[in-house]
């Protein structure tokens, strides 16, 4: 079947079958940041933003994003780079295979949240799941980003 | 691994329940759950264009189109108030975030799961659901029917002054439950939802009155009445084992989480264990 989307801010058309799942479809079109990790719904490795929403593409159907917008991390490079440098330089990465996924949902969590707390943030992102570490980590880099952008305000939020 | 052979947007209801008589059909709701399944699916139905995605809130009720995800129900400010957070608690433990926006509250309401948050809390407000062909008829009710070809469009919750506690317990964060217990109370209207036995919710009352008047009690007698109350509602609910907890463990954490449920709607402590 025929169908087209905007992925990452380009309008794309594409041929799937009636149960392409959509990670799939993605990474056929050269995201590769978009991971399967869990085969069950559970670690959130393969996250993408739709219509600015995390979902996660191993559960939803290529053929229900026709129309809609689609955002991988190959499409959030900028900001990528800019919080990476945070998780690197708190030592949160390990085998960094989850990396993409988190990063996605961090960025989802403070379009949603206005100044998340640790609470909130552990929260959040307890669907992103990390086998190298205990997300002390990730949690002081996120903490610590969040602080860099206050003291640039606003630029992160609309 | 699921396989479909067709994709169908439904352009209406009609086309959907035409298409859905087929038993190899599906309805898809967020497909967390179907996609786990080794199922040939013929057609699968998308009920997405339908406009049934969205929260509505009069005095009287609210209305909740099967379509919505989990995530839109936990942070909606009229539910939250009306719940007392209780939406929030029910729904928070679902996996995550990115999860439960996919998921949608038709799908888990239909699906009449055992391990379901969503269905122990429902069960606990006065909520009915609509369905194409059947109309409205008591969630009570439909928990039990046999599962047919209809159409689940939205579901309702009857607003009442009511007092809703929800508790869980999981083996670990974001697990399926291994006990799932909400409480309400609605004037002397009781009602405990116990779920994930494993088997799916069951809604039990106060036939012997233990709760009668528990607001006007003084703390000994309320405390004495949960406690009575949770020791019979922990003799009434069949409980069974899984690899998540056995009968013995479940049938204990009946009478914990009841107890603490009915505690908190009771006011009979606070949160450094004061009576009062």
């Amino acid at each position: 079947m025929k169908m087209d989307f905007w992925l990452n801010n380009v309008h794309r058309e594409a041929e799937v079958q009636p149960d392409t799942l959509l990670l799939d479809l993605l990474r056929q079109m050269g995201c590769f940041s978009v991971k399967r990790g869990c085969e069950t719904a559970n670690c959130g490795l393969c996250t993408v933003l739709l219509d600015g929403r995390p979902v996660l593409s191993c559960s939803m159907l290529a053929l229900r994003v026709q129309g809609k917008k689609v955002v991988t991390l190959e499409g959030m490079e900028k900001e990528a780079q800019e919080f990476g440098a945070f998780l690197a330089g708190e030592g949160a990465e390990q085998c960094g295979f989850c990396n993409p996924g988190f990063i996605m949902n961090v960025f989802a969590m403070l379009k949603e949240l206005q100044d998340p707390d640790e609470e909130q943030i552990r929260e959040y992102l307890a669907g992103n799941l990390c086998r190298c570490s205990g997300f002390v980590g990730q949690t002081r880099s996120i903490l610590k980003y969040l602080r860099y952008k206050q003291d640039r305000k606003g630029e992160y939020r609309e | 691994m699921l396989k479909i052979k067709s994709y169908v947007k439904a352009e209406s209801l009609q086309q959907a329940y035409e298409l859905n008589q087929k038993k190899t059909a599906v309805i898809l709701g967020g497909m967390v759950w179907l996609k786990m399944g080794n199922r040939r699916v013929s057609t699968a139905i998308d009920l997405s264009g339908l406009d049934l995605c969205g929260i509505q809130e009069d005095p009287e009720e609210f209305v909740i189109g099967c379509m919505t995800p989990l995530h839109d129900l936990e942070v909606h400010p009229g539910l939250l108030h009306y719940t007392g957070g209780a939406i929030k608690e029910c729904l928070r433990h679902i996996v995550g975030v990115q999860f439960r926006n996919c998921a949608t509250v038709g799908g888990s309401i239909w699906g009449r799961y055992g391990f379901s948050d969503v269905l122990t809390l429902f069960l606990a407000m006065d909520t009915w659901v609509e369905l194409y062909k059947g109309g409205r008829i008591p969630l009570s009710e439909f928990v039990s029917m046999e599962k047919d070809r209809d159409i689940l469009l939205r579901l309702i919750i009857r607003k009442k002054k009511t007092k809703i506690c929800y508790l869980s317990q999981r083996n670990t964060k974001t697990d399926f439950p291994v006990l799932t217990c909400c409480a309400s109370k609605a004037g002397e209207n009781v009602r405990t939802v116990i779920g994930a036995r494993p088997g799916k919710a069951m809604v039990l009352q106060d036939p012997e009155g233990i709760l009668k008047g528990l607001c006007a009690m003084d703390p000994e007698k309320k405390k004495d009445a949960i406690h009575r109350y949770s020791v019979w509602t922990a003799q009434n609910v069949p409980v069974g084992s899984n690899m998540r907890g056995s009968e013995e463990y479940r049938t204990h954490l009946v009478q914990v989480l009841t107890r603490r449920a009915w505690t908190d709607i009771g006011g009979t402590v606070n949160e450094n264990g004061f009576l009062a």
